[in-house]
C-alpha cells in the first residue's frame, strides 16, 4: 500500500515536471521564433557569436544531432517492423483457422472442411473456381547471408493459385512454381537475407532438393520474408498428415463481404472454425515484438534526450559564463533583460535546428535498409526495413528544438537577470 | 649597497650582462641590454620606468619565470640561468615569494588555504604547516580572517593575504609587480607600511616594480629601467597638484 | 593526499556546472548500463549454456518432432553421460500476455542433465509421484503469486486443444543470477496420455550431457550420422552453439545497441571535454600563479586530470547506481518478453572503466594545455 502511494507520488511529481517542461519548451520555441521580430538585440549578434565560438557550437550541435539521429533511427526501426507486419495482408482477404487457434501454426483444417468453406457466400470466384488457398507453414533453417549461421525461415506451403488471392504479391523474377513439383519462390527480402534463395539455385531441406524458380514482391509485408511452395509437397516433407492444412485464406468479393462470409462459415455445423481478416491477423502477430521494440526504443530515446538536455544545458551555461561580459555590456547599453533572453532563445533555436537537420540527414541513408530479427510469436525470422517517413523527421526536428530550447532557457534567464555590476566586474 | 654597474660583490642577488630579446611579428625587440644588478640581504629596491621598458621582464627573469637571451643571474651562489625547467621550478618554490597586482589568490580557497599553498610543496607536517600559516597571518594582521574567502575580503586585505603567502615558506627574496596598482590610496598605504615592516623588522629582501613614485619613495633605493639597463634613482621633477601631495 | 583538497575545492567552484557535468555522466552511464543489460539478455542463452551439453533437434525444421525411440540408439554412442528430452507446450495461462515457457520434461533425468536448477528434495519427490504435478521457476511463481498446492489451468491449441490442469508441487531456483527461472515443467507421462494418438511417441528435442566436452564434435557427428536418411533426420550441436545461433537471428539488434552506445560515448566525451576546456580557460591566471609559487608543470596536469577523473567517477557511479535501482522495474514492465534483465558485475566494471576513460580523455587536452602554458604569457597584464 505504501509502495503504491510512493509510486503514485513519484508519478505525480514526474507529471508536473513534464508539464512544466512542456510549457517551457513550447513557450521557448515560440519566443525564440519571434525574437528577430520582437526582440531588440539584432540577430546578426547571434550569428557572429556562434561563428566566434565555433568549437563550443560544434560540440552542442553534435550532441543534439547525435540524439536526434538515434531517436529517428530507433523509431524508424519500430515503424519498419510494424509496417511490415501491420501492412501484411489485404482487407479483402479472410483467414480461416480452427476455432481457438491463436496462430496458424496451431491450426488444423482438413481438406473436406476447406471444400465446405469454398462454397460459402462472399468468396470471389474466377474461371478456375473459388479463390481459396489452403496453407501449411513450416519453420526451416536457412543460413543468414550476414553471419553464415542458421535462421529459422517461414516456409509457406500454398495452393498454386495463391497469387490470385494475395493480389498484392507479384512475381518480379522468374515464374511461379508448378503444382506438385519440388519448386519454390522466395520473397524479395528472403532472397536478400538468406543464402541460396536466388533464381535458378537449388536448396536442400527436408530431405529433398528444391529449385528456386522465382522471386516475388509482396509490397513490403511480412510475406517478403517468406518462401512459398506447394502445400501438399510441404506436408509430405514435414511428415504431416496428408490432407490436413493449418489455415485457409480466401479472397472476398469485396472487403464488405467479410461479415457475410464469416457468419456463414462460423454457423455451419460441419465446421469448427474462426474467421479473421488477414490484416487483423498479421497485426496481432507483431504485438509482442512491436511492444518490445517500442518500449526499448522509447526508453533509449528518452534517456538520450535527458542526456542531451544536460549536455545542451552544460554547453549553454558555459556559453553564458564566457559571454558574461558581453551580456553585461548589452544590458549596460540599455537592452532589457527580456531582449537578452529572447536573443539567447533565438540562438538556441538556431543551433538546435541546424543540429536536428544534421542528425536527420545523418540517419537518412538508413531508410530502406533491411535488417532481420526473430519474431517470438511465429518462431521465425522476419526481415524488415528501416522506415523513415517525413512525419518522423519532423518529430526528430521538433525533438531537437525542444532539447535546445530547454537547454538554453535556464542559462539565458540566469544571465539576463544577474546584476550588471557583478558581471562587469568578472574580468 | 645596491649596484647597477657590475661592480657589486653581493652574495645574495648578482646579475651580470643580462640581455633579453623578444621576437614579435618578425621584429626583434631588445628589452634588456647588458643589465647589471647587485642586491644584498635586507634591501628594499623599487624599479621604475615607462610602460614597455621591461620592468616586468626583469622581474620574471629574476624569479626564474623566464630565461634570458644572454647573461647570468646568481642567487645565493646558484646560477639560475643554467637550471632546467624542473629544477628552476623547485628553486623558485624555495627562494622566491611573488606578489602580483591582481590574480593573486585562488577564489575557491580561504585565506588560510591560500597561504598554505607554498607549504604543500615542502615536507612539513600538517601541524607544522598550520603553525607557519598562523604566524605569517598574524604578521600581516589578518589572524582573525583566516577562514574568509577572497570575495569576503577587501582589496587591501586580499593583498595582505598574498603577502603572507609570499613569505610563509621563508623565501630568499620577494618579487612584487605593482602590488598596490589595484588598490585605493588608503589600502596602498597599509600595504607599503607592511612592506617596510617586513624589511625593517624581519630583514626581508624586497624587489618591487611600480609606476607610482609615491610608492617607490617608500623603498630604500629606486632604480630606473632605461634603454635596457638600470640607472640609479634620481629626482624626476613632477607636477605637484595644487592641493599638495596626498 | 593534500592536493586532494585543492581538487575538491576547484570542483565546487561552479556548482551548477558541476551538477550538469555529473548529470551528463550519470545519464550516459545509466544508458550504457541499460543497453548492456538488454544486450546481455539477448545473449543470455549463449552465456549460460552448459559446456558439456548437446542439443539434438529435427534437421528439417526445429518445430518438427523426433521419435522417443531414438533415445536408446543415442545412448549406445560412447561418451554420453545422461540424456533427457523436452517438448514445447506453448499453452496460455489465462491471457496471452502472461506468457512463460512451458516444457514437458522427463523427470527421471531432468536433474542430472540440468544440475543448475535445484528443487528441494521433498518437493521433487511429491512431483515424481504426481502425474498431474508441475514444477515452476521462482520468477514465474512470484509473478503470479502462486503457492505450492495451487491448481494451475493452462489452455492449449497445439495438442488437441482443451484446458489442462496441474498441481503445483515444487519450485526451482537457478544457481547463478543469469539462470532462467521462468520455466514451467510437467510430466511426460501425463502429456503422452492426453495428446491425440497421431502425435504420440514423439518428443521435441533431446538434451544430453557428455563425459568430456572435447568429445562433443565427435558425438554430435555420430548422432546425426545414426539418423541420416531416416524419416526424422537430426541436427546436433553444443548448447552454446545452438544458443549463439538463436541469438544471431536477432543479429542486428546487437549492432544497433553497440552503435547507440558509441554515439553516447562520443557525445559524452565531447560535452565533458568542452566543459573541462572552458573550465581550464577560465582559470589560466590562477594556474599561472600556482606555477609561479613553484608547483611543477606536471602537477598542474595532474590537478586537471584529477578533477575530470573525480567527476567521471562520481557521475559514473551515480548513473550505475540509478541503473541498479531502475532495471528491476524495467524488467517487470517487459515481463516475459525478455529473459532476466540483470546488471552483472562485469557490466558494472566495464561501465566504470568507460567512465574513467572518458574522464581521462576529457581532461587530457586541457590539462596538457595548462601544463605547457607559460607563466609569463598568462600573467601578462590585460
Amino acid at each position: 500500500m505504501l509502495e503504491k502511494l510512493f509510486f503514485g507520488l513519484l508519478l505525480a511529481i514526474a507529471a508536473i515536471l513534464a508539464l512544466v517542461l512542456i510549457l517551457a519548451a513550447v513557450g521557448g520555441i515560440i519566443a525564440g521564433l519571434l525574437a528577430p521580430f520582437v526582440g531588440s538585440v539584432p540577430i546578426s549578434y547571434n550569428f557572429r557569436s556562434v561563428r566566434a565560438r565555433w568549437t563550443s557550437t560544434i560540440v552542442a550541435i553534435l550532441g543534439i544531432a547525435g540524439t536526434v539521429g538515434v531517436f529517428v533511427a530507433v523509431l524508424s526501426l519500430a515503424r519498419g517492423f510494424r509496417a511490415t507486419l501491420v501492412a501484411s495482408g489485404s482487407p479483402g482477404n479472410a483467414l480461416v483457422m480452427r476455432a481457438g487457434a491463436t496462430s496458424e501454426m496451431m491450426g488444423g483444417i482438413t481438406l473436406d472442411s476447406v471444400k465446405v468453406v469454398q462454397d460459402a457466400p462472399g468468396i470471389a470466384r474466377d474461371a478456375s473456381g473459388p479463390l481459396v488457398t489452403q496453407e501449411v507453414v513450416g519453420v526451416v533453417p536457412f543460413p543468414l547471408i550476414s553471419t553464415g549461421t542458421d535462421a529459422n525461415v517461414q516456409v509457406r506451403g500454398v495452393s498454386p493459385n495463391v497469387l490470385r488471392i494475395r493480389t498484392f504479391a507479384k512475381i518480379i523474377q522468374g515464374r511461379m512454381f508448378d503444382p506438385g513439383v519440388s519448386e519454390l519462390v522466395a520473397g524479395k527480402n528472403a532472397s536478400r537475407t538468406y543464402s541460396g534463395l536466388t533464381l535458378g539455385n537449388t536448396v536442400t531441406f527436408g530431405g529433398g532438393r528444391w529449385q528456386v524458380v522465382g522471386v516475388f514482391d509482396a509490397g513490403g509485408s511480412s510475406f517478403d520474408s517468406e518462401v512459398w511452395c506447394d502445400a501438399r509437397i510441404l506436408n509430405q516433407v514435414l511428415k504431416r498428415p496428408d490432407n490436413i492444412f493449418q489455415s485457409a485464406t480466401v479472397h472476398l468479393v469485396s472487403p464488405d463481404s467479410f461479415e457475410q462470409f464469416k457468419d456463414a462459415v462460423t454457423s455451419d455445423p460441419r465446421l469448427n472454425v474462426d474467421v479473421v481478416r488477414e490484416i487483423d491477423y498479421y497485426a496481432k502477430q507483431s504485438t509482442t515484438m512491436t511492444r518490445l521494440i517500442t518500449i526499448l526504443g522509447g526508453l533509449v530515446a528518452a534517456i538520450m534526450a535527458i542526456g542531451a538536455i544536460f549536455g545542451a544545458l552544460n554547453t549553454m551555461y558555459s556559453a553564458v559564463a564566457e559571454r558574461g561580459r558581453e551580456i553585461a555590456t548589452l544590458r549596460a547599453l540599455g537592452f532589457s533583460p527580456w531582449s537578452v533572453i529572447l536573443s539567447f532563445l533565438f540562438e538556441a533555436l538556431l543551433i538546435s535546428f541546424v543540429a536536428s537537420l544534421v542528425g536527420c540527414l545523418a540517419v537518412l541513408p538508413l531508410n530502406g535498409l533491411t535488417t532481420s530479427t526473430m519474431n517470438f510469436q511465429t518462431f521465425s525470422s522476419l526481415a524488415f526495413a528501416f522506415k523513415i517517413t517525413f512525419d518522423l523527421l519532423l518529430m526528430g526536428v521538433l525533438f531537437g528544438l525542444v532539447m535546445g530550447v530547454l537547454g538554453g532557457l535556464l542559462p539565458a534567464i540566469v544571465a539576463a537577470l544577474r546584476p550588471v555590476a557583478v558581471s562587469l566586474r568578472e574580468l | 649597497m645596491v649596484k647597477v654597474d657590475g661592480s657589486g660583490t653581493s652574495s645574495l642577488i648578482q646579475v651580470r650582462d643580462l640581455d633579453k630579446t623578444y621576437h614579435r611579428g618578425g621584429e626583434e625587440i631588445d628589452v634588456l641590454q647588458g643589465l647589471n644588478l647587485d642586491v644584498n640581504q635586507g634591501e628594499f629596491v623599487a624599479f621604475m620606468g615607462p610602460s614597455g621598458s621591461g620592468k616586468t621582464t626583469l622581474l620574471n627573469l629574476l624569479g626564474g619565470l623566464d630565461v634570458p637571451t644572454r647573461g647570468s643571474i646568481r642567487v645565493s651562489g646558484d646560477e639560475i640561468t643554467h637550471m632546467s625547467a624542473g629544477k628552476l621550478t623547485e628553486w623558485r618554490s624555495r627562494h622566491v615569494g611573488f606578489i602580483f597586482q591582481i590574480y593573486n589568490l585562488i577564489p575557491v580557497l580561504n585565506a588560510f588555504q591560500n597561504v598554505e599553498l607554498p607549504l604543500l610543496l615542502t615536507k612539513l607536517s600538517k601541524a607544522e604547516r598550520r603553525d607557519h600559516v598562523e604566524t605569517v597571518l598574524s604578521v600581516v594582521g589578518l589572524a582573525d580572517r583566516m577562514k574568509h574567502f577572497p570575495r569576503q575580503l577587501s582589496g587591501g586585505q586580499e593583498q595582505r593575504v598574498a603577502i603572507a603567502r609570499a613569505i610563509v615558506a621563508d623565501p630568499t627574496f620577494l618579487l612584487c609587480d605593482e602590488p598596490t596598482g589595484d588598490l585605493d590610496r588608503k589600502s596602498a598605504d597599509e600595504i607599503m607600511r607592511l612592506m617596510e615592516e617586513l624589511v625593517a623588522k624581519y630583514h626581508k629582501t624586497v624587489l618591487m616594480v611600480t609606476h607610482d613614485p609615491l610608492v617607490a619613495a617608500r623603498a630604500q633605493t629606486t632604480l630606473h629601467l632605461e634603454k635596457g639597463v638600470l640607472v640609479e634613482g634620481r629626482k624626476i621633477p613632477q607636477a605637484i597638484p595644487a592641493g599638495g601631495v596626498e | 593526499m593534500r592536493f586532494g583538497g585543492l581538487i575538491l575545492a576547484n570542483l565546487f567552484r561552479k556548482k551548477i556546472r558541476l551538477a550538469l557535468t555529473l548529470g551528463s555522466f550519470a545519464v550516459a552511464l545509466f544508458l550504457f548500463a541499460f543497453l548492456g543489460v538488454v544486450r546481455d539478455a539477448f545473449n543470455r542463452g549463449a552465456d549460460v549454456a552448459g559446456a558439456d551439453r548437446l542439443v539434438t533437434i529435427n534437421r528439417t525444421s526445429i518445430i518438427n518432432p523426433i521419435p522417443l525411440s531414438y533415445r536408446d540408439k543415442i545412448l549406445r554412442i560412447p561418451g554420453i553421460k545422461c540424456i533427457t528430452h523436452n517438448n514445447w507446450f506453448g499453452g496460455v495461462y489465462k491471457d496471452e500476455k502472461n506468457f512463460f515457457p512451458q516444457f514437458v520434461i522427463d523427470p527421471e533425468n531432468q536433474r542430472q542433465v540440468f544440475p543448475e536448477f535445484s528443487v528441494p528434495d521433498d518437493q521433487w519427490n511429491t512431483f515424481l509421484k504426481d502425474r498431474e504435478g508441475a514444477v515452476v521457476g521462482a520468477r514465474t511463481m512470484e509473478r503470479f503469486h502462486w503457492k505450492i498446492g495451487d491448481r494451475i489451468p493452462i489452455k492449449t491449441t497445439l495438442y488437441g486443444g482443451g484446458s489442462w490442469e496441474f498441481n503445483l508441487d515444487g519450485v526451482y531456483h537457478g544457481k547463478q543470477a543469469q539462470d532462467d527461472e521462468t520455466q514451467f515443467w510437467f510430466q511426460w507421462d501425463y502429456f503422452e496420455e492426453r495428446i491425440p494418438d497421431r502425435l504420440k511417441g514423439n518428443i521435441g528435442w533431446y538434451v544430453l550431457r557428455v563425459e568430456n566436452p572435447d568429445e562433443s564434435p565427435r558425438i554430435a557427428k555420430a548422432i546425426d550420422q545414426e539418423f541420416a536418411n531416416s524419416p526424422y533426420e537430426t541436427k546436433t550441436e553444443t548448447e552454446s552453439a545452438f544458443a549463439a545461433g538463436w541469438v544471431k537471428q536477432f543479429g542486428n539488434i546487437q549492432f544497433l545497441i553497440v552503435s547507440i552506445g558509441s554515439v553516447v560515448f562520443f557525445t559524452l566525451l565531447l560535452v565533458t571535454g568542452n566543459t573541462m576546456a572552458i573550465s581550464v580557460r577560465e582559470r589560466t591566471a590562477e594556474l599561472a600563479v600556482l606555477k609561479a609559487i613553484g608547483f611543477s608543470d606536471r602537477s598542474i596536469l595532474f590537478f586537471i586530470l584529477g578533477e575530470s577523473l573525480a567527476i567521471a567517477l562520481v557521475g559514473g557511479l551515480l548513473g550505475l547506481l540509478l541503473a541498479t535501482l531502475a532495471i528491476p522495474v524495467l524488467a517487470n514492465a517487459l515481463n516475459g518478453m525478455l529473459p532476466n534483465l540483470i546488471l552483472s558485475p562485469k557490466l558494472l566494471a566495464f561501465g566504470l572503466f568507460t567512465a574513467l576513460v572518458v574522464g581521462i580523455a576529457s581532461g587530457i587536452l586541457p590539462g596538457i594545455g595548462a601544463m605547457r602554458m607559460r607563466v609569463v604569457n598568462a600573467l601578462r597584464r590585460v
